[in-house]
């Protein structure tokens, strides 16, 4: 049966300035450009990945929603109704690629920072140092100190690893198998070069990042893929995924015709086998589970690497990382419900979570309440789209920040939510060696290092502004956050006050 | 009254130490901090001295402030049931106080600015109660109740809680407060004082410096920017911030520093003004591994924005700076004397003739310790 869905897109072709280059036709990977005595778009086929819009020499392309096909509705969208068309075509899950774009609050939006006048002077970070760097890791809540027969002092304390960052921004984890080798390539030279950290995602570490192991994160996740132990020693890092703020709860599935013999290596699975990725770990089915595989963990890397554990931004999220915390972990990564996915029920993506604002702020108000925030780092993940994002999340209480899609963009990315179908015209998600050869590892690493380059400049003017030169002083100095157009328990949760209000 | 308002500050310093522990009055400090008058603007000025109360010693003394009879009795009620009072009285005063000397703001058509409305002085001499010390140390009770009345006793505030020491603070240009106070009738070995320049003034003379907790006083020129994560990292430990100025970070900081996790003072300085990271790269393996240490752990500690600091204690006295030196501080030594001052002159006028005088680098604390006893 012919599908009665219309296209999503127009794809406009000024033919007058068309050269018939057939470029267009070349790099869109959906099939959609047809040549025949001239370029012909299948409209139907267009997914608006501004591939050919970006290629066409001669700006001849534009693409356009398909603004005429409903009538409007406030209450039905063209998408909804689209939708409940696919499903009765199909009687599927509607499947979709990238975070939750739907119009729930942005609180970074309502959040402004504070910066200094007359009383206490700003600080110009081109004339005086301006430290950004940062450790992960568990610390003690205290030290101490012995006194030697000369008098000396020295550390008595032993300090556990730590991770050092130079600026507070890692690497979302991004599965080599969900994305291209190339960008798992970029990412690590990307990192490499900023001093921060890339994370595999859950489909291993190819042989030939071995060499960056200092700026890998590696994770555990429940389908176990490329874990061994080599694997976990090659890391600066390792994480156990329980859950992502795209799907929480959800397992994953990687489809077999994307399981070729690289990733079949790295992945541990026969070439062509779906790797399904179970919901919950299925050996940990109560904190204290999870506890064991920690101490594995740890035991495995000789107690050399700190131990991550990533959740989803959920309701009870502050209880669940303070029992994370206390069951081992030396970092809690938390992902919240506007994060990244290569592929996720579209019902669970749009409507599951909380926004991570709340959840960051919950769990640092908890840990500190229970004296406990010295004992681990604090990850925030999952809608991180800028330096303004990331400096509130700080002062919220993060040690660092994530960003997936942000760096996927900057490697070409734009966001077409296709991710799943293995037809990323710009050689990110997808497996086709055609289209993996589109981005280039070197390009790509520039791109990103540009990135972290910038924000890191952004975030020393805004530490300049609010008149401290380290980052410490912005982690958790909520006082120095004000809220705007919020309801006052919205404030409360975020342990801000409303703008217009002084210290 | 306690204020809810924040009250960032402005402000000089001024400290004289004798590290022999010679003992002399109060005319030298606030002839130094009058000279300063300009740096204040009458809305609070202080001292700290060390060495005051030799016949109670080993006596806890509170110098508290009320706002009113009932606040005292309630207060009163409170301290009965958690400590021996050896001894309570009237904090001796002169009302209307007036500083007679010559300082350089004031003139003919300003007048004169007596200290008036104070509210009720009087200080306790106490000792805690053996039965109320079996499970906590003796200085761990008492922070325990300082914190307590400050934030749970209406109209009630405690301005000092030392053995030996005491503070002696409220609104008006620090000269006048250091007459009203009679000062000159008290010898110490450590004098500290402060003169204020609020920029948002509720009045109130528990929020004038120094701030005290045991025998840790603080002055302090300047504001902290890095307020909001300070407050929240002593919270968890028990501390209860309420007098809504960041100077008492400081204080509380080095309580949590120097006197529960047994850092050396050295140490503590090196947390709250730590070094940059490019010049810990560059230390020798030892001490890159106590600095990295430092700031590592104590990152919440660290004091960010500009300051200059002068901390006293009954073994010493500490002035630093903040890692830029935003604030001034110039030093000076003459014999066993130490002086610390925001201003060179403000030292030159009681001592002209030193022996060394420098401007210490952001970030180095310039320590005094009593080589002996005091005498």
């Amino acid at each position: 049966m012919a599908s009665e869905l219309p296209p999503e897109f127009i794809v406009k072709i000024a033919y007058d300035r068309c050269r018939r280059c057939k470029r267009c036709v070349m790099n869109c990977s959906f099939g959609c450009m047809q040549f025949t005595d001239r370029v012909v778009p299948e409209h139907k086929l267009c997914v608006a990945c501004q591939r050919c819009v970006t290629f066409c020499p001669e700006h001849a392309i534009t693409i356009t929603k398909n603004e005429l096909a409903y009538k409007e509705n406030a209450n039905w969208s063209p998408e909804t109704r689209q939708n409940i068309l696919k499903q009765a075509e199909t009687g599927g899950i509607l499947l979709t690629g990238m975070g939750n774009p739907r119009e729930y609050p942005i609180l970074w939006d309502h959040l402004l920072v504070d910066a200094c006048q007359v009383t206490n002077p700003s600080i110009d970070p081109l004339r005086e140092p301006m430290e950004l760097r940062t450790f992960l890791g568990r610390k003690p809540d205290r030290l101490e100190f012995v006194e030697s027969e000369y008098g000396e002092i020295d550390l008595a304390t032993e300090i556990e690893p730590q991770v050092r960052l130079d600026v507070p921004v890692v690497f979302g984890a991004m599965s080599y198998g969900a994305v291209s080798l190339n960008v798992h390539r970029s990412l690590a030279m990307a990192a490499a070069r900023s001093g921060t950290l890339m994370n595999t995602g859950e489909g291993g570490l190819h042989k030939e990042l071995y060499p960056y192991s200092g700026n890998v994160i590696v994770q555990v996740a429940s389908g176990r893929f490329g874990v061994h132990s080599e694997y976990l020693n090659t890391s600066a890092m390792v994480e156990i995924k329980i859950g992502q703020g795209a799907k929480p709860g959800i397992g994953g599935h990687l489809p077999g015709e994307k399981v070729d013999e690289d990733i079949s290596k790295t992945r541990m699975i026969p070439v062509g086998s779906d790797a399904i990725s179970p919901a919950p770990h299925h050996d940990i089915y109560s904190i204290e589970d999870l506890s064991q595989l920690i101490y594995a963990i740890k035991e495995a890397t000789d107690y050399e690497k700190p131990v991550s554990v990533k959740i989803s931004a959920v309701h009870n999220v502050a209880a669940i990382a303070s029992g994370i915390v206390r069951a081992g972990a030396d970092v809690v990564t938390i992902d919240g419900f506007r994060g990244g996915t290569g592929a996720a029920p579209m019902v669970i993506r749009d409507n599951v979570g909380i926004p991570i604002e709340l959840a960051l702020a919950a769990v640092d108000e908890r840990l500190r309440s229970e004296g406990i925030r010295n004992n681990a780092s604090i990850i925030c993940a999952g809608g991180i789209r800028n330096s303004g994002d990331m400096a509130k999340a700080i002062a919220l209480g993060a040690d660092a920040v994530v960003i997936g899609t942000a760096a996927l963009v900057a490697l070409g990315c734009r966001i077409c939510q296709k991710c799943y179908t293995g037809n990323c015209a710009w050689g990110i998600a997808t497996q086709k060696p055609e289209l993996v050869r589109r981005l280039d590892p070197q390009v790509g690493a520039g791109r990103l290092t540009n990135l972290l380059t910038a924000w890191s400049l952004e975030l020393k003017e805004v530490l300049g502004s609010l008149g401290v030169n380290s980052i410490e002083s912005l982690r958790g100095s909520r006082e120095r956050l004000r809220g705007i157009g919020l309801d006052s328990q919205t404030l409360e949760l975020l342990g801000v006050k409303p703008a217009g209000v002084g210290q | 009254m306690k204020c809810n308002c924040y009250i960032p500050s402005g402000c000089s310093v001024s400290g004289i130490m004798s590290e022999s522990g010679r003992r002399q009055d109060g005319n030298a400090i606030i002839e130094s901090i009058s000279l300063m008058h300009d740096r204040s603007n009458g809305l609070g000025g202080g001292f700290a001295a060390y060495g005051i109360y030799p016949r109670y010693s080993d006596l806890y003394a509170f110098h508290m402030m009320f706002d009113n009879i009932a606040a005292k009795e309630r207060c009163e009620e409170y301290l009965k049931d958690m400590f021996d009072i050896v001894r309570d009285e009237e904090m001796p005063t002169r009302p209307g106080g007036v500083y007679e000397g010559v300082t350089a703001g004031k003139s003919e058509e300003e007048g004169v600015c007596p200290i008036t409305d104070p509210p009720i002085l009087w200080r306790y001499f106490m000792d805690v109660p053996e039965a109320r010390t079996r499970f906590v140390s003796d200085r761990e009770y008492v922070v325990g109740q300082v914190m307590e009345i400050n934030s749970e006793v209406e109209g009630a505030f405690v301005a000092s809680s030392g053995k030996n020491m005491g503070a002696f603070k409220g609104v008006g240009y620090p000269e006048d407060i250091g007459v009203f106070y009679k000062l000159d009738e008290y010898k110490a070995y450590i004098w500290t004082a402060h003169g204020r320049f609020p920029t948002n003034t509720p009045g109130w003379w528990g929020g004038a410096h120094p701030f005290c907790l045991l025998d840790w006083s603080i002055v302090h020129n300047g504001e902290i920017s890095s307020y909001g994560i300070n407050k929240r990292y002593l919270e968890p430990f028990g501390y209860k911030l309420e007098l809504r100025t960041d100077t008492e970070v400081v204080a509380y900081l080095f309580d949590l520093l120097v006197r529960r996790h047994n850092l050396p003072i050295e140490l503590a300085a090196k947390v709250l003004a730590s070094p940059f990271w490019e010049d810990i790269d560059r230390m020798p393996d030892r001490e890159r591994r106590i600095a990295t240490a430092l700031r590592q752990v104590y990152g919440g500690a660290l004091l960010n924005g500009p300051f200059s600091i002068i901390l006293g204690h009954s073994r010493g006295m500490v002035g630093f700076n903040d890692r830029i030196k935003l604030r001034p501080m110039t030093c000076a030594r003459k014999d066993d004397m130490l002086y610390l001052s925001s201003e060179e002159s403000a030292i030159r006028e009681i001592a002209p003739d030193l022996d060394e005088v420098w401007s210490p680098r952001a970030g180095t604390p310039v320590i005094g310790e009593l080589d002996g006893e005091v005498i």
